[in-house]
């Protein structure tokens, strides 16, 4: 379902002298296939965002290459972006001053969604996520967990294949995250929705990814099941502890 | 009587009329863009009283230069009052003081990265939006002022139906010649990080140059000529004197016709470029 062989991404920045060439992701490469959920890992600058807006399209690749749902991303944007969902827990697709419905019938049109599917999945997913009670409150009133529940709709209303989510939990109280997390593996269980997800949040990766990556220095530092993941460092329970030595590693180390 | 082959004359299934789907979404969005700035009633019934001050403000400097000069521009003291408010009247929707398009807002603070996701024009999703703001800003902001202006002043009303039609035409190109313009100053923040420079020499521009501060036809010369075929006279001094019934609509129309299309391109050109960047050098 998605990928990546030996994607770079670099960057020029500053001026006249100053100037120099960041990379922010090096030879990436990994593969997901249909009906997996992957945790992406990785500290602050690590290159996840950029990996992401590669995915979605809204970045190039400075060096090698990517499909998701078979598509070149940034090639076939527009057809990708009917095969796939995106989440970014940070940002909002919702109109900020209407009633959250306006928002979804709004996606209706805009991903060209057949009226009875629209109906049948925006029923089925207010049932899931509970919306019914705030689906005519305007999104500025809403609560940050009632938000995200609504733009995590949003971006399933069209029926995607892929479902990419950045942070999806951050801000969430303990409640609103389990029940996001609830809803999360039974998309990715029952639909077989292919799930990407993107967080700092170690609760999230334990509760829901078989996968994890770990990219760091914009490198892939680690590949593989969560037990390989704490196999790595003998001796640690805590996948924080485990996440930390990784984190810190220098890049030489691996 | 000969059967028919079942694959020839095969009529295209008779589908029910229904607008075609991009047409609905950007209605829609127009629809939303009305609402939207609906929730601001507040906002913008303080707008419609500074206007209608300002208005009251610049008719009695207007009155005093017509009575000086009658017949200035070839307009008489009831036409240039009625100018005067007119302008009041176009600040909200045309958004003569710059701004109303979010999307320079949104380059800054990242969000714009929500907008390049969507499988829609950029401009279109603007514009439709922008349109519904208009719409909005027409009833809280342009009719108060006029009304105004009418109770303490007087003003001129066109007399046949046509010129209503026209002007009304102009009214809407008006706006989407200012939404053209205010397009590419507000993508003019994909390049320049704080786009306040872009945004106050903008406003500069369409202050002086749409026939706001004064009526254009007032300058005479080379001067007067520009300043009548730069794209700020479609929002003002176009639309009014269509209403004054001083200009043939016809070639008014085609003036702002003209300016709108130009602009619309320009701006879809300079989208794709902005996308590039994104794309190519990162946002």
């Amino acid at each position: 379902m998605i990928e990546v062989d030996g994607a770079g991404r670099s960057f020029t920045v500053g001026r006249g002298r100053a100037r120099r060439t960041v990379h922010a992701v090096r030879e990436l490469s990994f593969t997901v296939a249909a009906g997996e959920f992957v945790g992406y890992l990785g500290p602050n600058g690590a290159g996840k965002s950029t990996t992401i807006k590669m995915l979605t399209g809204i970045l190039a690749p400075t060096s090698g290459r990517l499909r998701v749902a078979g598509l070149d991303p940034t090639r076939r944007r527009t057809a990708l972006a009917r095969r796939i969902g995106v989440v970014f827990g940070q940002r909002t697709t919702l109109w900020w001053d209407l009633p959250l419905k306006d928002s979804f019938e709004l996606v209706r049109l805009l991903y060209k969604v057949d009226r009875n599917d629209f109906r049948r999945r925006l029923d089925e997913l207010t049932e899931l996520l509970d919306l019914a009670a705030f689906m005519r409150t305007p999104v500025r009133q809403l609560s940050l967990g009632q938000r995200m529940r609504g733009d995590v709709t949003a971006a399933l209303l069209h029926d995607p294949a892929v479902l990419v989510l950045d942070e999806p939990t951050i801000g969430l109280d303990v409640v609103s995250k389990a029940a996001m997390r609830e809803f999360l593996g039974r998309l990715n269980a029952e639909r077989g929705t292919t799930v990407l997800l993107t967080t700092h949040d170690l609760g999230d990766i334990e509760k829901l990814c078989r996968r994890v990556m770990l990219i760091h220095h914009g490198r892939l530092g680690f590949d593989g099941t969560l037990e390989d993941l704490r196999a790595t460092t003998p001796g640690e329970d805590s996948l924080e502890d485990v996440v930390t030595r990784l984190y810190t590693a220098s890049p030489a180390d691996r | 009587m000969p059967s028919r082959h079942p694959e020839e004359a095969v009529f295209p299934p008779r589908t029910r009329l229904r607008p075609h789907p991009r047409l609905s979404l950007y209605a829609r969005l127009a629809g939303y863009g009305f609402r939207r700035h609906s929730a601001y009633r507040a906002a913008a019934l303080a707008g419609a009283f500074t206007n209608t001050v300002f208005g009251i403000l610049r008719a009695h400097v207007l009155i005093a230069l017509w009575e000086a000069r009658p017949g200035l521009a070839g307009y008489d003291v009831a036409d240039a009052v009625t100018f005067c408010f007119l302008g009041q009247a176009f600040i909200g929707p045309m958004q003569l003081l710059g701004g109303g398009v979010q999307l320079a807002e949104r380059v800054r603070s990242g969000d714009v990265a929500v907008d390049l996701l969507r499988p829609a024009s950029l401009q279109a999703w603007n514009l439709a939006d922008d349109l519904g703001r208009a719409g909005y800003l027409f009833l809280l902001r342009s009719v108060p002022p006029t009304l105004a202006g009418a109770a303490l002043f007087g003003i001129v009303t066109p007399a046949h139906l046509a010129t209503w039609a026209f002007f009304t035409a102009s009214f809407v190109l008006g706006v989407v010649v200012s939404f053209g313009w205010r397009y590419l100053v507000a993508l003019s923040s994909f390049w320049i990080v704080d786009d306040r420079g872009t945004q106050a020499l903008s406003m500069v521009m369409a202050m002086f140059f749409s026939g706001m501060v004064l009526p254009l036809n007032l300058f005479p010369g080379w001067f007067g000529t520009l300043a009548q075929s730069l794209p700020w006279a479609a929002m003002v001094q176009v639309p009014a004197d269509v209403y004054l019934g001083k200009r043939d609509a016809l070639e008014a129309l085609g003036f702002q016709a003209l300016w709108a299309a130009a602009l619309l391109a320009l701006g879809a050109l300079a989208t794709r470029a902005a996308r590039r960047k994104v794309v190519v050098q990162g946002g």
